[in-house]
């Protein structure tokens, strides 16, 4: 009877029950961060790596395509984790944007950002052609993928794409986050990041907010706000171009 | 108040995507068109406006701080909700395109440095 009139209440106020798992899942992510990584990982890809594994375990037990979603009690984190409210925040992050900043970044600080994100779709794209996807709004939501992991479900809404085909794009982004955490302090030295423009050229090459930080974190704290500075840029960028020029591109090279 | 900060940010959001939907009918492909890059553009335009023109308080700034403040928990919710089980079957695509990107773009950074040293020296 307590346990019906908990799930009654539940299922009445499931985003309120998304929220307060999501923030559970938050604190135990930036906990394990803190305490077993010391930092290096940063909280939030623990935490997007914890969503990611719920949704697997999710689907296995309960053989739907919508993750722990498909379990009564969380599916509010469907409406959390919908189209609406994603687009919602990723706009919100355009507001700390500086421009002045763009300026200190100068030429070759705002090209990085272009060339990274080109770079990395592209990367991404060939990769998703060399295991053998021919439709263009996959390869493209894959390539978008390889930028961020916030690019890649963007790009992936907008064309069109089903969810295991983001759920690839959250993945890669998320691997390229992490790997960008881990191994800027390993290869910071050979290739010359310890100067201010350096850390701009590698923020907007890089774009990973997350893992920019993190990575600088652990090589030289000074160099952190010049690598944010272009790497902030670096989503709004491939949010633009990502669904539209690159895979209008995608589209007549697979003709 | 708080509001007028929330009203923005959907509107900005809201034309953007329809903005993104238009261009998508006028080049004849069935998707949106850059939305959500150019609703940020409207936003980043709207908070330089000169201050006499336009200008968003300090207290509304709040109503878009918050929802930008939101982005990590969301994209958690969103990752939990997708087929995973799915996406794990075509998993090596997903490792090899997030490793080689990384590859790849930690190569550039020595090539734009040397472009950036022969700029400051035409200076």
């Amino acid at each position: 009877m307590i346990l019906d009139a908990l799930y009654a209440l539940a299922a009445k106020n499931s985003l309120l029950v998304a929220f307060t798992f999501v923030g559970i899942t938050i604190w135990i992510s930036y906990k394990l961060s803190k305490h077993l990584t010391k930092g290096r990982l940063h909280g939030s890809a623990i935490a997007i790596a914890i969503g990611l594994l719920l949704a697997y375990l999710s689907g296995k037990s309960t053989g739907g395509s919508k993750g722990l979603a498909d379990i009564e009690l969380f599916s509010g984190v469907a409406i959390m984790g919908g189209g609406m409210f994603r687009d919602f925040a990723i706009v919100a992050t355009a507001f700390g944007v500086h421009v002045e900043d763009l300026k200190k970044a100068g030429v070759v600080g705002i090209a990085s950002i272009f060339i990274g994100v080109i770079l990395s779709f592209s990367v991404g794209a060939i990769v998703a052609v060399s295991f053998g996807y021919t439709d263009p709004v996959i390869i493209s939501t894959i390539g978008a993928g390889a930028a961020t992991y916030i690019v890649g479900p963007v790009t992936g809404a907008a064309l069109g794409a089903s969810s295991d085909i983001i759920a690839l794009s959250i993945a890669a982004g998320l691997v390229k986050s992490i790997l960008v955490m881990i191994s800027t302090p390993l290869v910071a030295n050979k290739i010359g990041l310890n100067n201010p423009t350096a850390a701009m050229i590698y923020g907007g090459l890089m774009g990973t907010t997350s893992g920019v930080s993190a990575g600088l974190a652990a090589t030289d704290p000074k160099l952190v706000p010049y690598g944010a500075m272009t790497a902030t840029f670096y989503t709004g960028v491939g949010c633009l171009l990502a669904p539209s020029v690159l895979y209008l591109i995608i589209v007549q090279l697979m003709g | 108040m708080i509001i007028y900060g929330v009203s923005i940010l959907a509107f900005c959001t809201l034309s953007g995507i329809y903005l993104g939907d238009l261009i998508g009918i006028m080049i004849g492909v069935k998707s949106n068109v850059g939305g959500v890059g150019i609703a940020m553009l409207l936003l980043i335009t709207l908070a330089h406006f000169p201050k006499k023109i336009f200008h968003i308080d300090e207290i509304s700034q709040k109503g878009v701080i918050f929802w930008s403040a939101m982005y990590i928990p969301i994209i958690v919710a969103m990752a939990a909700k997708q087929n995973a089980v799915a996406a794990l079957a075509a998993g090596p695509v997903a490792l090899t395109a997030g490793i080689l990107a990384v590859a790849f773009s930690f190569a550039m950074i020595p090539v734009l440095m040397r472009f950036s040293k022969s700029e400051d020296h035409k200076k």
